[in-house]
């Protein structure tokens, strides 16, 4: 194997990293899909998610018109499963946004501006760190109030740390680097530093780490919305689905069981993803 | 050693303020004002600033951080705002079902995670890796609430081998404790379990490249001592890590099971004060939360120290 | 039943790795007598080490002896179960390795895993063992045994972790002991405290050596016969004053070249030896070593030669074995 620094100069070509790491591409794909059925959940839902309909309540799976049965008010398990994808992955989207933004530039300044505000930065990731991710999320969420919006900042402000370091450390590490001390003595200014250097460096690292995130946003999602804190009724969403499921399940466990399963395989798929790349993108790693 | 825990000590000091800022900060970012909470009906402006003086909300938000800081400073940390129990009290009576069940988590992700993570490394490729490695990657992607729920219907609604949910003192009666804590602490356990053993794999994968291990062989030590004398102990230095990380974030897994469960520990206390609006006792959970945490975080650092010789802290 | 002690025959060993099969020892014959002490020289990459690694067969996850024979005391060794292996490693045969800092287990106390042999092979209870680790300290010359044994490798200094390692090696008295590169990675004065400690044990036990080192000045005090690998194979095979007198391969006259001498005059100047090993995983055509071979002729090219006595050496070289002397060739440059 060729000795390769812990940092790639180029962009990886996503393309040739799929055909050549089979296990990156399966995951893609997976996730890939998982985005498209959030995106077409209003074509292919057999009926209106929030319809309530008392004569078909309970219905079992694979009861006509409707695959996956019905609620305890007659609302389609199919519909509302598909609509929940449309509550969970956007909240991955904006968590994994808020947390690689504000990280992202805590990270920049600390690195790159050394001395005080570094100090002072990694103070404030070090207190971000002092608590256990799900309590902060909690914490925030108790503090602004339970909602889907809410518990998307909450956990976008979780993910702060992980990227605040990362990027930190990268930066510093290119620091070292003498391509940057050249650009820089030959007047580059910081902004054209960052944008042509540090970023296209940090695309490896970040885009394992949006991956992992991704998957633990989705699960801490799913988490304060079945602790009732995040989504709210009727919104259809995964966690919600559980928590209201989890009382029928003498008779009709497939109402938990069911959304379970959609979050399981949702947050299995990022973590896959995220594992593939890493093992594809880090040479370090691979065992 | 000693200049090295005060040293660390002084290093949590700033840290240890911005918590407590931030925490002190969560109740005041609370939209809602506690008086009315309080109050009920009577919502009289008198009224109103009658308790905000006698909550001390009139003072400016410094004044009020030093006084609130002064008395956790002496474990006060207030009363709840419902029961108007101290909150220190109130915790305190719900902190050891947390812990029991946290530990029986942790006992039950250890005793699968080490054996499981080490035979699939020394194994590697063989069907207990791939078992292994199903684990470590389903234990993390399924919540650990929705596994809580399947034992549930499999163990208690259809087999009836365990009681769905609810607690039941050691003291009063061992067998039915035992009983009642084997599903939670199954259900908190599953995600530490696949931490676990990713961990133990991968640190006894990288253990068993050493040289020390061929010098072991060399000597004509067998497989079973190679590893189980020679790797483990080395392989098991950053395992107490990650455990003991866990040790300090029991009450945070602690939230979601024991509510599926009806465990009454601090967990869901937290749970139920936020549907109360009870911030008093939130504020001192969230605080309990981070700081065994921390606390945590720099025992593992010294036990560290203590397992692996070539660590010195002068 | 062979007088030999230990005996290699045609021994093939290959490596599955990334880059595809390697032969890392491709036709290695040789043997080792009773109480004799042998050199095996080459590059890194040369084979020597798996040659060695053969022997223990404690060849990597990726390595398999895949023909030949290796006859200890008698015994074919491939044929041993694992037990059998094991019940051999650390009683008859030791061996220590290049890196005295990264070869003993950090987590445990010297005298402990100095003692270690002893309570495998020999059932000696701990506190016996750890006892006779002091007195093998004292043997290898550690200072304040009684001390050092309960202290952690990290407290040792490189040359004393390799006086532990050789004190483990020697606690159940072997017949042989496998030293790869047992220098390597020390001072050049520890460096030779050591070589000396292995020449004394070596007469005071009678213990038979196998010197593993890339380093041709390290054999010259040491060893009665020498072995020079390149590519996996031998290339030249003798006596250590005949093979340091005349070297027969061109190879193994590059090596002496290359190291320092005290009549460097006479040699004319430290010459390097030009251009890198072969890829192991595509070798070329005919001698292995012709493409960094100032003696190379055309038919070096296409075939490969046999090991064939010339004088009093055995030497894989055309020219040698064509009757031409080095030294006189290279006289013409």
């Amino acid at each position: 194997m060729t000795a390769e620094g812990p940092i790639r100069r180029t962009p990886i070509r996503l393309l040739a990293l799929g055909r050549d790491y089979p296990r990156v591409a399966a995951a893609a794909a997976l996730v890939l899909l998982l985005f498209l059925i959030a995106a077409v959940a209003p074509l292919i839902s057999p009926h209106d998610p929030l319809a309530i309909s008392p004569d078909d309540s309970y219905l079992r799976p694979l009861s006509p018109g409707h695959p996956l049965g019905t609620d305890d008010l007659g609302r389609d398990l199919m519909s509302r499963v598909l609509w929940g994808a449309r509550a969970s992955l956007p909240v991955a989207f904006v968590a994994v946004a808020v947390g690689l933004v504000a990280g992202g530039i805590i990270g920049l300044i600390s690195g790159y501006a050394g001395g005080l505000s570094d100090l002072l930065l990694m103070r404030f990731v070090d207190a971000l760190l002092a608590f256990p991710g799900l309590i902060l999320a909690i914490a925030i969420v108790a503090a602004l109030g339970p909602g889907l919006r809410n518990a998307m900042i909450a956990i976008g402000i979780v993910a702060i740390p992980v990227y605040a370091r990362l990027i930190r450390a990268v930066v510093l590490q290119l620091k070292q680097l003498e391509f940057v001390t050249a650009t820089r003595s030959l007047g580059a200014t910081p902004l054209r530093l960052i944008v042509g250097h540090v970023i296209p460096n940090l695309l490896n690292p970040v885009i394992v780490q949006v991956s992992l995130s991704a998957g633990f946003a989705i699960l801490a999602e799913a988490t304060l919305s079945f602790l009732g804190l995040g989504a709210q009724l009727p919104t259809p969403d995964w966690g919600q689905m559980i928590n209201s499921g989890a009382g029928f399940l003498n008779n009709d466990p497939w109402l938990a069981i069911i959304p379970g399963a959609a979050i399981s395989v949702t947050v299995f798929s990022f973590n896959w993803l995220g594992d593939a790349l890493r093992d594809a993108l880090d040479p370090r790693l691979r065992g | 050693m000693t200049t090295y825990v005060l040293r660390r000590l002084l290093l949590m000091l700033p840290v240890a303020f911005l918590v407590t800022v931030g925490v002190f900060l969560l109740i005041h970012l609370t939209p809602g004002d506690p008086a009315l909470i309080l109050l009920g009906e009577d919502r009289s402006p008198q009224a109103i600033a009658q308790i905000h003086q006698q909550l001390g909300l009139d003072k400016p938000l410094y004044v009020q951080y030093v006084i609130w800081l002064g008395r956790i400073a002496h474990g006060d940390l207030g009363r709840s705002i419902t029961t108007h129990q101290p909150v220190g009290t109130a915790i305190a009576e719900r902190l050891p079902a947390t812990v029991e069940l946290g530990l029986a988590a942790l006992f039950w992700s250890l005793i699968v995670a080490i054996p499981l993570g080490t035979i699939a490394a020394v194994r590697r490729g063989s069907i207990a890796d791939q078992i292994a490695t199903g684990i470590s990657v389903g234990g993390v992607s399924i919540p650990n609430f929705f596994i809580g729920i399947v034992l549930i219907f499999v163990l208690s609604v259809t087999w009836r081998l365990f009681p769905f949910g609810g607690y039941v003192a050691f003291t009063k009666d061992p067998f039915e404790n035992l009983r009642h804590i084997v599903l939670p602490a199954i259900a908190l356990g599953t995600a530490g379990t696949a931490i676990n053993m990713r961990f133990t794999r991968s640190s006894m994968i990288e253990v068993l490249n050493n040289d020390y291990i061929r010098t072991a062989m060399a000597k004509g030590a067998s497989w079973r001592r190679v590893v189980f004398i020679h790797a483990l102990k080395n392989a098991l230095i950053p395992v107490v890590t990650i455990v003991g990380l866990q040790i300090g974030g029991i009450i945070e897994g602690a939230v979601v099971t024991e509510t599926v469960f009806t465990w009454p520990g601090v967990g869901r206390l937290a749970v139920e004060s936020i549907f109360n609006r009870d911030y008093t006792v939130v504020q001192g959970i969230v605080l309990l939360a981070a700081f065994s945490y921390m606390v945590a975080n720099l025992l593992v650092d010294l036990v560290y120290g203590w397992l692996d010789p070539r660590i010195s802290y002068s | 039943m062979s007088a030999r002690l230990l005996e290699l025959e045609d021994v093939h060993t290959q490596l599955t790795l990334r880059e595809g099969v390697v032969r890392a020892v491709d036709g290695v014959s040789f043997h080792v007598d009773a109480g004799e002490t042998l050199g095996i020289v080459g590059e890194s990459g040369s084979g020597k080490s798996m040659t060695a690694l053969s022997i223990m067969r404690l060849l990597p996850r990726s390595g398999r002896i895949i023909g030949g024979s290796i006859r200890f005391k008698g015994r074919e060794l491939r044929d041993l179960a694992e037990a059998e292996m094991e019940a051999l490693r650390g009683t008859d045969i030791a061996m220590i390795f290049q890196d005295p800092m990264t070869s003993l287990n950090p987590v445990y106390r010297t005298g402990w895993q100095v003692g270690e042999p002893l309570r495998i092979h020999r059932h000696v209870k701990t506190a016996a063992s750890v006892a006779a680790a002091v007195g093998l300290f004292k043997k290898v010359g550690i200072p304040e045994p009684e001390k050092r044994a309960m202290q952690y490798p990290h407290m040792f200094s490189g040359g004393m972790r390799q006086r532990a390692m050789i004190a483990m090696g020697l606690s159940t008295g072997p017949s042989l002991l496998i030293a790869d590169e047992p220098t390597t990675a020390l001072d050049v004065t520890i460096q030779a405290q050591i070589l000396d400690l292995l020449r004394h044990l070596n007469r005071e036990f009678g213990t038979a050596t196998i010197l593993i080192t890339h380093n041709l000045g390290v054999v010259a005090g040491m060893c009665d016969r020498v072995i020079v690998m390149y590519a996996g194979r031998i290339v030249e095979e003798g006596r250590t004053e005949d093979v340091f007198a005349n070297p027969e391969h061109p190879y193994t006259w590059s090596l002496l070249r290359s190291i320092p001498r005290l009549d460097a005059e006479v040699r004319g100047r430290l010459q390097p030896i030009e251009g890198s090993p072969p890829d192991m995983a595509r070798l070329p055509e005919g001698c292995k070593f012709r493409s960094r071979c100032s003696f190379a002729i055309d038919r070096c090219a296409t075939e490969e030669p046999e090991l064939r006595q010339v004088r009093s050496q055995l030497t894989r070289c055309w020219v040698t074995q064509g009757g031409v002397s080095l030294e006189s060739q290279s006289d013409l440059d």
